[in-house]
C-alpha cells in the first residue's frame, strides 16, 4: 500500500467529516425552532418562570452558546470547534461537555458491540464456510440453518424474547441494567463477572440477530470459491482437506466478507444502541435517547456525528487493513 | 521395458438425475518411462474423466467402478484415501487445464509450492524447501524472484510454468497434462510444451497429454490414442496415427484436420457424439461409422492388437487367432 494511498484514504475521512458536521449544523437549523427556547418553554410549562426573565434567559443563553450570530459566523465557528474535538456542553447536565458524556458511556458501547461483532462475524463465517464445504461431515454443516432462521428477526425482538423466557421466566440472568444494583463498580474479579452476567443477553440477542447474514453470504461466497481452479489443483498437489479448506478455500471466500464487515458497521451501531436501550446499559444509546427525550441538542447532534467518524474511520481502517488480505490490492 | 503406468479395464460412472452415464468403458493402457502418450477425443469423450480417474479425484456423483490404475508397482485403486493424498503429486502429478485461475491469488508462489512438499514431507528443512522450489522453477526457465511473487504478477504462460514446476517439484513417475497450453498464443504454447517436453526429460517419467489439438499432439508426442464415447478407439504411433489411421473414427478425426496440401471444403464427421447415458449397442460409432456392418450394432468391438503393433478396437481388422 502506497503512502500516496493511505493519505488519499486519510483526506476522504476528513472530508467525510466535513460533510457529516455540515450536515448536523444545518439539518436542526432548518428548523423554525430555538432548542434553547423550546428547552425553557417546556420548563416553563412547570411553573417558575415569569414570561419577562424567560426572555432575558433565552436571549442569555443564545448569546452564550452564539446563536445570535449570523448563520455563516455559526457554522465557521461551528466547524472550527469540531477540528479542535470540541462538541459543546450538554444543555441538560450542564457543566458537563458532550465529550464528557461520551467517555462515561463509551466503553460499555464499544465492548458490547466489538465483542459481539468479532464473534458474530467469526462465527458466521465459519459455520457459512463449513457450511458449503462438501467434505465437512453433515452435522456440522447443518448447525448453520438454525441461525439463517433467526436471521428474519430483529435484534431487539430477540431481546425482547430473551428477556421474556431467560431472565423473566427461568431467571437464569439479570432482567437489565449494567450491573447488579448496589454494587459500586470497581475493578475486582467479583465485579467483572457481575457485568459479564448482565451482557449475556444483550451479546446474545445482537449476535442471534446478526450470525445468519454471514452465514449465507459465507456460504454463497464458499460455493463460488470451491469451484475455482486453484481449489481444484490444491487437491491435486495432495494437500489435506484442512490445508486446502484454510489457506486455499476459506482465504479466498473471505475477502468480500471482509469488504462486508465495513459496510455493516453502520446497522451494527443502530442495532446496538437500540438493544443497549432495551437492557438499559448505559452506553451511547441510553445517552441519546436521554437526551432525545429531554432536548438537549448538542448532544444529540454530539453524539450522532460522533457515530458518524467512528463508523467512518472503522471503514477506512478496514480499507486500509484489506491489502494485507489481498496482495492484487496493494499495488492497485 | 517394464510399463511404469499400467491403466487396466478402469470404468467411470456418473449417476444423474436422468440415469447412469458411462463415462468410462474398459479402458485399458501401458506407458514405459519417458513415453509421451496423446489423448484425444471430442468433447465428452472421457479424456479429462480419465485423467481425474486415475489422479482417484472423481467427484460423486461419479464413481470408479472397476478397474487399476498402476503407477510403478503400486495400484493406486488400493490405496487407502490418506495415502493417496501422498501419492498424488509424488507418484502421479497433475498439470491443470485452464492454468490462468489455478494458482491461489493470496498466496506467494513459493508458500504454493513449499505446502506441495510439506504435504508430502512434514519434517522437511524450511531452506532445503525453497531450494528444492527454486530449483524447479529455474528448471521451468523462470527467475528465482518467481518464487516471492503472486499469481496476478504472472504473464499467463508463466503462470502454467508455475504449474509445471509444482507438477515436477516430487519427481513423479507419471504427469498427466490436461490441456496445458489451452488460453495461451501459439508462440506461449510451444514454449510450454518445450519446458514439459524437457523437465520430463530431466526427471524420466511418463507424460499424458490431454487435449483438441492435433498439430500440437504432432509434434510432441510418441503415441495418441483416440478416445471415443468412453473407449479407446485407436492407439498407434504418431506416424501411423497420421498417415494411415486404422479407426474409422480416427481416420475421420485425421482427414477433418486442414493440412497445406490438401485445400478445399473440410469433411467434418456425420452425426453426433452419443448420449452417455444411452450408447449405441455393439461398436458406439456404428451409426456414424461408413464401414458399419451387422456385426457392428450387437457385438462390442475389443482392442486388439494389429501386426504394426497399433492397437484398434475395430471389426473391420479381423481378430488375430
Amino acid at each position: 500500500m502506497s503512502a500516496r494511498r493511505i493519505i488519499q484514504r486519510l483526506l476522504f475521512l476528513v472530508l467525510v467529516v466535513w460533510a457529516a458536521s455540515t450536515i448536523t449544523f444545518f439539518i436542526p437549523r432548518l428548523s423554525p425552532k430555538n432548542p434553547i427556547r423550546e428547552r425553557f418553554a417546556q420548563l416553563a410549562r412547570t411553573g417558575g418562570f415569569s414570561p419577562g426573565d424567560l426572555e432575558k434567559i433565552i436571549a442569555s443563553m443564545n448569546t452564550k452558546f452564539g446563536l445570535d450570530k449570523p448563520l455563516l459566523q455559526q457554522y465557521t465557528e461551528y466547524i472550527g470547534s469540531i477540528a479542535r474535538f470540541d462538541l459543546g456542553v450538554s444543555l441538560n447536565q450542564f457543566p458537563k461537555t458532550v465529550w464528557d458524556l461520551i467517555a462515561e458511556s463509551l466503553p460499555w458501547t464499544i465492548t458490547l458491540l466489538l465483542v459481539t461483532t468479532v464473534l458474530s462475524f467469526v462465527l458466521g463465517n465459519l459455520l457459512g464456510a463449513v457450511a458449503a464445504w462438501p467434505r465437512a461431515p453433515s452435522w456440522l454443516r447443518a448447525i448453520a440453518t438454525p441461525f439463517v432462521l433467526l436471521q428474519g428477526v430483529p435484534p431487539v425482538l430477540l431481546a425482547l424474547f430473551l428477556l421474556f423466557f431467560i431472565a423473566f421466566r427461568l431467571k437464569l440472568l439479570p432482567l437489565g441494567s449494567a450491573y447488579s444494583t448496589g454494587r459500586i463498580p470497581d475493578w475486582s474479579f467479583s465485579f467483572i463477572l457481575d457485568v459479564a452476567r448482565h451482557q449475556i443477553l444483550p451479546a446474545l440477542s445482537l449476535i442471534f440477530g446478526t450470525v445468519g447474514g454471514w452465514v449465507l453470504s459465507m456460504r454463497g461466497m464458499g460455493v463460488t470459491i470451491q469451484g475455482e481452479d486453484y481449489v481444484n489443483f490444491a487437491e491435486h498437489k495432495g494437500l489435506s482437506g484442512y490445508t486446502i479448506f484454510r489457506n486455499y478455500y476459506l482465504r479466498n471466500a473471505l475477502l468480500p466478507q471482509v469488504t462486508g464487515l465495513a459496510l455493516a458497521l453502520g446497522n451494527v451501531v443502530v442495532s446496538g444502541i437500540v438493544v443497549e436501550q432495551f437492557f438499559g446499559l448505559p452506553g451511547l444509546g441510553q445517552v441519546l435517547f436521554a437526551a432525545i427525550q429531554s432536548n438537549d441538542f448538542l448532544v444529540i447532534y454530539g453524539i450522532v456525528l460522533f457515530i458518524t467518524i467512528a463508523v467512518a474511520s472503522l471503514m477506512v481502517l478496514v480499507e486500509l487493513l484489506y491489502p494485507l488480505l489481498d496482495p492484487r490490492i496493494r499495488e492497485a | 521395458m517394464n510399463p511404469v503406468l499400467q491403466v487396466i479395464d478402469l470404468q467411470v460412472s456418473y449417476y444423474t438425475d436422468t440415469g447412469r452415464a458411462i463415462a468410462l468403458n474398459g479402458v485399458t493402457l501401458a506407458l514405459s518411462a519417458g513415453e509421451k502418450l496423446g489423448l484425444v477425443g471430442e468433447s465428452g469423450s472421457g479424456k479429462s474423466t480419465m485423467a481425474l480417474a486415475m489422479m482417484r479425484m472423481i467427484k460423486p456423483p461419479g464413481r470408479i467402478e472397476g478397474g487399476q490404475v498402476i503407477v510403478g508397482d503400486t495400484d493406486l485403486t488400493k490405496l487407502s484415501n490418506d495415502d493417496m493424498l501422498k501419492a498424488r503429486l509424488s507418484k502421479i502429478a497433475y498439470i491443470p487445464q485452464g492454468a490462468m485461475n489455478s494458482l491461489n491469488p493470496v498466496m506467494r508462489i513459493g508458500d504454493q509450492m513449499a505446502d506441495a512438499i510439506r504435504a508430502h514431507d512434514p519434517k522437511a528443512d524450511k531452506f532445503a524447501v525453497e531450494d528444492r522450489c527454486v530449483g524447479a522453477l529455474e528448471s521451468v526457465d523462470l527467475k528465482p524472484s518467481v518464487y516471492k511473487m503472486y499469481a496476478h504478477e504472472l504473464s499467463g504462460g508463466m503462470k502454467q510454468r508455475v504449474c509445471i514446476a509444482i507438477g515436477i517439484l516430487l519427481k513423479p513417475q507419471v504427469i498427466i497434462a490436461d490441456e496445458p497450453t489451452s488460453a495461451l498464443d501459439v508462440v506461449t504454447q510451444r514454449q510450454v510444451m518445450e519446458t514439459i517436453d524437457r523437465v520430463q526429460k530431466q526427471i524420466g517419467a511418463a507424460v499424458i497429454l490431454i487435449g483438441h489439438d492435433m498439430g500440437l499432439m504432432a509434434q510432441f508426442v510418441d503415441k495418441v490414442a483416440v478416445m471415443y464415447a468412453g473407449r479407446l478407439a485407436e492407439m498407434s504411433t504418431v506416424r501411423q496415427m497420421f498417415t494411415t489411421p486404422a479407426h474409422p473414427y480416427a481416420q475421420a478425426l485425421i482427414s477433418s484436420l486442414p493440412s497445406l496440401d490438401n485445400k478445399g471444403v473440410f469433411q467434418g464427421i456425420p452425426g453426433l457424439a452419443p448420449s452417455l447415458l444411452r450408447l449405441p449397442s455393439g461398436c458406439a460409432f456404428h451409426p456414424r461409422c461408413p464401414h458399419a456392418m451387422d456385426v457392428c450394432t450387437t457385438k462390442r468391438p475389443e482392442l486388439e492388437t494389429l501386426d504394426d503393433g497399433r492397437r484398434v478396437a475395430c471389426h473391420l481388422y479381423p481378430e488375430k487367432a
